[in-house]
């Protein structure tokens, strides 16, 4: 069963085409890296896939349903099982970290009103095992803009994790992080394959890519114009092939 | 767990130091009014009066509350104060029923408000300029319908005038109505995920729409709230006056947005305080009876009016920047 397929899916932005052509499947159990300059497309891929944008031509399959782009949105996606980790991290720097959690998703009486003391503990848990939070000082009342880039991320993708979701997508999710954190980073990646999940894994860093990805797909002002195996392809391969491709003729 | 318990104490005196601040501000104005006009401050029924007159921008104030930490403005209140009470007088005196005149009343306001949230994210014009051309089109429209008349009521026979503009143990009812929509916006805002979602629209709005919240909504919703707001103080203010007037909310305009700044809520969004807008409230409330009663002219209101926002503006600035 493939997680995403797409066929022949269109996206314009007014007169720009952000899409053209697309072709693009995720199987239930691997990681995909999609690669490409910006404007490529990349970000644009995700947030229809994501709910966030509607496409205009075309068809989408998830799980094998197929999605009718006017009634496909964010919270659809969450309920099917896809989570998404943004570039901007989709975080709100001056609410705590307990609310960044559970945004969206609130654990609530029948009136709407928040059990706080549930969803603190809760990122509490969250916080000591899935983010490793361990000994920073951050507590779950903690605001977000206390926190460095890297805790940020650690944030984002603890979310991801806690709604234990089919696919993740992570949008260029090491951009201004340390070394160390793009290790934490990756190991979540490989993490999320061995639990037996798919994810996305969008970046400029074919470094980063390469070694915990299954597939590489190359994106260009739009289209796809290149589909690797990372059995058949070396990194310095991988890297030439991309330079070639993406090249802006002139 | 001795430091941890400190820690804690430690963080909440941090968290809440906008309004420790505040209090200070007013306990200081207080004492200085107690010194100043000794007769009048020291009388409980200065206190009693400013619990009658201060709701009316209380409650307004509670509404913009909402709407800043949203991260947007609305300048329209006024009027609709004024078209909801005009709607309010009309429905009284074609029906006799205050019940129905109340009903039509709150759903004017809530027309308002969609109208406004509509403009603002379905078209995409700005906030303050939607509001600003309300504001107007809205008195034009009372006073186009009311041909600048006024409209007494007898309303004092009625329950209704108990619950509004009447005593209940001793205090003024809109005192009553004021604190307990405090304490109702207060959950709303800080533990209902409806408010949760006003907050999160303010501080990032497209981080807030990438978690699936429609932001439209909320948006529309709370200028409803607001509208719905100017509505209530319209009928409290009615009852208090037992008439309508074409200038009813004139000159609130400034004393809401004042009360606002002054109690703390930014106007950058995602951060609001609802106590700093009680407190704030009743520190603008006393300031004009404080300024008379010490023994200088009006001309003097505006001036210390001024200075005070700005006071209490740069204090919590600076306190929010201190880490």
């Amino acid at each position: 069963m493939s997680l995403v397929n797409m066929k022949n899916i269109h996206k314009h932005y007014g007169g720009v085409t952000a899409l053209r052509d697309i072709n693009f499947e995720v199987g239930s159990n691997e990681v995909v890296g999609v690669m490409g300059d910006n404007g490529a497309g990349k970000s644009t891929l995700i947030k229809i896939i994501t709910g966030l944008h509607p496409f205009d031509k075309g068809e989408m399959y998830i799980k094998d349903k197929k999605i009718d782009p006017r009634k496909y949105s964010v919270k659809k996606a969450h309920e099917i099982g896809i989570e998404t980790v943004y570039q901007e991290q989709a975080l709100a720097e001056k609410q705590s970290l307990w609310r960044n959690i559970f945004l969206g998703r609130q654990k609530t009486n029948k009136l709407g009103f928040i059990k706080v003391k549930e969803e603190k503990e809760e990122t509490n848990e969250i916080m000591r095992e899935l983010m490793g939070f361990t000994g920073i000082g951050a507590n779950p009342d903690s605001n977000i803009k206390t926190l460095s880039g890297g805790e940020k991320q650690g944030v984002a993708i603890g979310r991801a994790m806690h709604f234990d979701a089919d696919l993740v997508i992570l949008d260029e999710p090491t951009m201004a992080l340390s070394l160390q954190e793009v290790e934490k980073v990756l190991n979540f990646i490989r993490d999320i394959k061995k639990r037996g999940k798919a994810c996305i894994y969008i970046s400029h860093n074919v470094a980063n890519v390469y070694p915990v990805s299954d597939r590489f797909v190359v994106l260009d002002r739009g289209e796809i114009v290149g589909r690797y195996e990372r059995e058949k392809i070396s990194l310095q391969d991988l890297n030439k092939e991309l330079v070639e491709l993406t090249k802006v003729e002139g | 767990m001795n430091s941890n318990s400190k820690l804690l104490s430690k963080e909440k005196i941090l968290k809440y130091r906008t309004q420790v601040g505040l209090i200070g501000i007013a306990i200081i104005v207080l004492l200085l009014f107690m010194v100043t006009s000794p007769d009048v401050f020291l009388s409980p029924q200065i206190y009693k009066s400013f619990l009658s007159t201060v709701p009316f921008v209380g409650v307004m104030a509670l509404g913009l509350t909402m709407i800043l930490a949203m991260g947007e403005i609305d300048l329209s209140f006024p009027s609709v104060m004024a078209l909801s009470g005009f709607v309010f007088a009309i429905v009284f005196k074609t029906t006799g029923s205050i019940f129905i005149a109340l009903i039509a009343t709150i759903a004017t306001g809530a027309v308002v408000g969609l109208l406004n949230g509509l403009l603002i994210t379905k078209i995409g014009i700005p906030s303050i300029i939607v509001t600003i051309g309300m504001q107007f089109f809205i008195r034009g429209f009372s006073n186009i319908l009311s041909q600048g008349r006024a409209y007494p009521m007898d309303l004092s026979s009625s329950i209704f005038y108990k619950i509004f503009a009447g005593n209940i143990f001793g205090l003024p009812s809109q005192s009553y109505w004021f604190i307990g929509l405090g304490i109702f916006l207060w959950f709303i805002l800080f533990r209902h995920k409806f408010g949760e979602h006003i907050l999160f629209t303010g501080d990032n709005e497209d981080a807030t729409k990438m978690m699936g919240i429609n932001v439209d909504r909320v948006k529309i919703a709370t200028f409803i709230l607001m509208a719905v707001l100017a509505s209530f103080a319209g009928v409290l203010d009615i009852f208090r006056m037992r008439t309508w007037w074409p200038t009813m909310g004139e000159g609130y305009l400034m004393m809401v947005v004042a009360t606002v700044f002054v109690g703390g809520t930014s106007m950058h969004g995602g951060d609001a305080t609802i106590l700093g807008t009680l407190i704030g409230a009743f520190l603008i409330g006393s300031l004009e009876a404080g300024i008379v009663a010490a023994g200088l002219s009006g001309f003097w209101t505006r001036f210390i009016y001024g200075l005070l926002i700005i006071a209490a503006v740069t204090l919590h600035t600076v306190l929010k920047e201190r880490k």
